[in-house]
């Protein structure tokens, strides 16, 4: 049976989820009765989150910040309010699962382990570096905190639905949430998935699809457009929430949606912008893949300060 | 050692495992519309809450495998052995790469698969799943064996492929004699001195024709049933070299990668010793009836003979 956590650190003036974890001995938590009070402390998280980002791929001299910095906002949202898990035990079976599909946006994720505590910051500055904790794209085997072994796009969304199966068997109510680029939509293996779920009556999968309009090569209207993501999910049978990827309120109001809903799976489109929060990576192609400068870093840390 | 003359064929053994397995709550199986072909279906009749039909969607199948299996469950996901293929990727990064534990059969593999064609027809599949890292390589020789190995991946701590094949050939095993047979064990069906026939899959039962045509002329072949290609039986392979000092490979797969590849490996490096290799000849298959493609690909019992005979000139 699922317990439900109590919201008992609604009065607690908390600046950081280490803290809250510190205080209450890392039990297992949901965070959103905290959030629902301030989303200015998520922002403020995916601030920090950020400024880890730029510095682990400046240091290890490669790595994906552009998609990093559009995800992590809705990542940031996700563990501070529904997401069920215990820091101190990543491998808790009935924890919810978050599938990061789009596993070269690795820094997204280290950043919000790190953040949580999972992960030290020795682990993040080893980033890309043999025998490192914080492999390239990320990977289960590597990291406690993450669930999926990515890096080839068009499979988490499978992985997804076959944890949500899984679940469905042992009666769980653990939620899964997978998330995907819009790129990625262009493998034909997201609408295997896509089709699967529906035909299964999987209530308790949902995806956002991170829609930057940018991927590797080029903005996707240059390399393969996808157009209306949603509408497309709409049409596969799913419910269709469309927001935009760096509001909190809207990424909460839909991640609180999508979390009580059990009746269909859920597609969350968050609107964003590739690089976001670091002007010269904004909406910027080049900097899918490449690492900042030096100089590049001191003004990238001056932004997010 | 006496055997029925009677059996089904592999597919069918790995069919009533997937029943035996059923005990078991955690085992679920996954499907992509040839269940009946794979014999999955014997599961589904009895298991309909542990079922799922994943389509005509193979690359879905195999990553829901693994996301089952990251949440608990001990999945075996079954197609035909050539659609598997189309996976290989999702295999290789979304079961392998991460270890987690999914079981999957490939039925209708080698050139037996009626008279689809080429299309249908893997020849190379043991070879490409045998260069995965973590992975567990096998093709049982009849029913019997196909059930007993499919039963003891229960317990087995890594990601397996499993081809089986359509057709129905004579038993090997007995029902008697069946349970000694190891994952990852080669087992001798008939022993002898000039020269070691090491085979799997319906191959087995050519070999063993094979066999009796050479010992009406006086040589004395060993047989070999190779279940299990990865990982390869070593020692045994070794003995056999030292016992026999020259070896014939025989497959339903490409000369390229599988069987006679991995022993050629295993010998080169270990106890170099003259090899044959029967299989299909880096060329692809054809319509045709099960007898007269054998003999046209040159894999059947008289292209076993001709190898033994040159491999022991080579002596």
């Amino acid at each position: 049976m699922l317990v439900k956590y109590q919201p008992m650190y609604l009065s607690i003036g908390v600046t950081s989820l280490q803290t809250i974890n510190s205080q209450f001995q890392r039990q297992v938590f949901k965070w959103g009765a905290i959030i629902s009070q301030s989303e200015t402390q998520l922002m403020e998280i995916a601030r920090k989150c950020r400024v880890d980002i730029v510095e682990m791929v400046h240091k290890a001299g490669a790595g994906h910040p552009g998609g990093s910095l559009s995800a992590i906002d809705f990542i940031v949202g996700l563990y501070g309010t529904e997401f069920r898990f215990n820091v101190e035990n990543p491998d808790w079976e009935d924890r919810d699962r978050f599938i990061m599909s789009k596993g070269h946006a690795s820094p997204a994720v280290y950043s919000m382990l790190h953040q949580l505590g999972v992960i030290s910051k020795g682990d993040i500055d080893s980033f890309r570096t043999l025998g490192s904790t914080c492999q390239g794209h990320v990977d289960m085997k590597w990291t406690d905190g993450v669930d999926f072994s990515a890096g080839s796009l068009g499979m988490g969304l499978s992985f997804g639905l076959g944890c949500a199966l899984a679940a469905r068997m042992d009666s769980s109510e653990r939620n899964i949430w997978v998330m995907i680029g819009d790129g990625e939509t262009q493998e034909g293996q997201i609408w295997e998935a896509a089709m699967a779920a529906d035909f299964h009556k999987v209530g308790n999968l949902n995806v956002v699809i991170d829609r930057n309009r940018i991927q590797n090569d080029d903005f996707m209207e240059v390399q393969m457009e996808i157009g209306d993501i949603g509408e497309k999910f709409r049409s596969f049978g799913w419910k269709v929430l469309e927001i935009d990827g760096h509001n909190m309120t809207e990424i909460v109001n839909s991640i609180n949606e999508a979390s009580n809903n059990q009746s269909q799976p859920y597609a969350i489109v968050a609107h964003t912008i590739k690089g976001k929060g670091v002007s010269f990576m904004e909406n910027n192609p080049s900097f899918h893949g490449k690492a900042p400068s030096d100089d590049e870093l001191i003004i990238a840390l001056e932004e997010l300060s | 050692m006496s055997a029925p003359s009677s059996g089904g064929a592999s597919r069918d053994g790995y069919g009533s495992a997937l029943l035996k397995l059923a005990s078991d709550p955690r085992v679920v199986v996954l499907e992509a519309d040839l269940g009946k072909s794979t014999k999955s279906c014997l599961f589904r009749a009895e298991n309909p809450e542990r079922t799922v039909s994943m389509g005509i969607a193979e690359q879905n199948m195999m990553l829901v495998s693994a996301g089952m299996a990251s949440s608990g469950k001990i999945p075996f996901a079954s197609t035909f052995a050539i659609f598997t293929e189309r996976a290989f990727e999702q295999v290789r990064n979304g079961i392998a790469r991460p270890g987690l534990v999914v079981h999957i059969c490939g039925s209708h593999g080698g050139i037996h698969t009626g008279t689809d064609g080429s299309s249908a027809q893997s020849i190379e599949d043991l070879a490409i799943y045998r260069t995965i890292p973590n992975m567990t390589v096998m093709h049982p020789c009849d029913d019997l064996s196909a059930e007993e190995l499919t039963l003891q991946l229960l317990n087995h701590d890594k990601p397996s492929y499993t081809r089986t094949a359509r057709n129905k050939v004579p038993r090997v095993y007995s029902e008697d004699n069946v349970s000694n047979i190891k994952i990852g064990k080669g087992n001798i069906i008939e022993e002898g001195n000039d020269v070691a026939i090491i085979a799997c899959g319906v191959m087995v039962n050519e070999a063993k024709i094979a066999a009796q045509k050479l010992s009406e002329n006086g040589i004395n072949a060993c047989v070999v049933d190779m279940h299990t290609i990865k990982p390869l039986d070593g020692d045994l392979i070794q003995d056999l070299a030292k016992q026999c000092g020259c070896i014939v490979t025989v497959e339903d797969h490409s000369v390229i990668g599988g069987l006679g590849g991995g022993v050629a490996e295993y010998l080169s490096r270990n106890i170099p010793t003259p090899l044959e290799m029967v299989g299909v000849d880096d060329r692809f298959g054809e319509s045709g009836g099960t007898s007269e493609l054998m003999a046209h690909l040159n894999i059947n019992y008289n292209a076993i003979i001709n190898a033994c005979h040159a491999v022991i000139k080579r002596k």
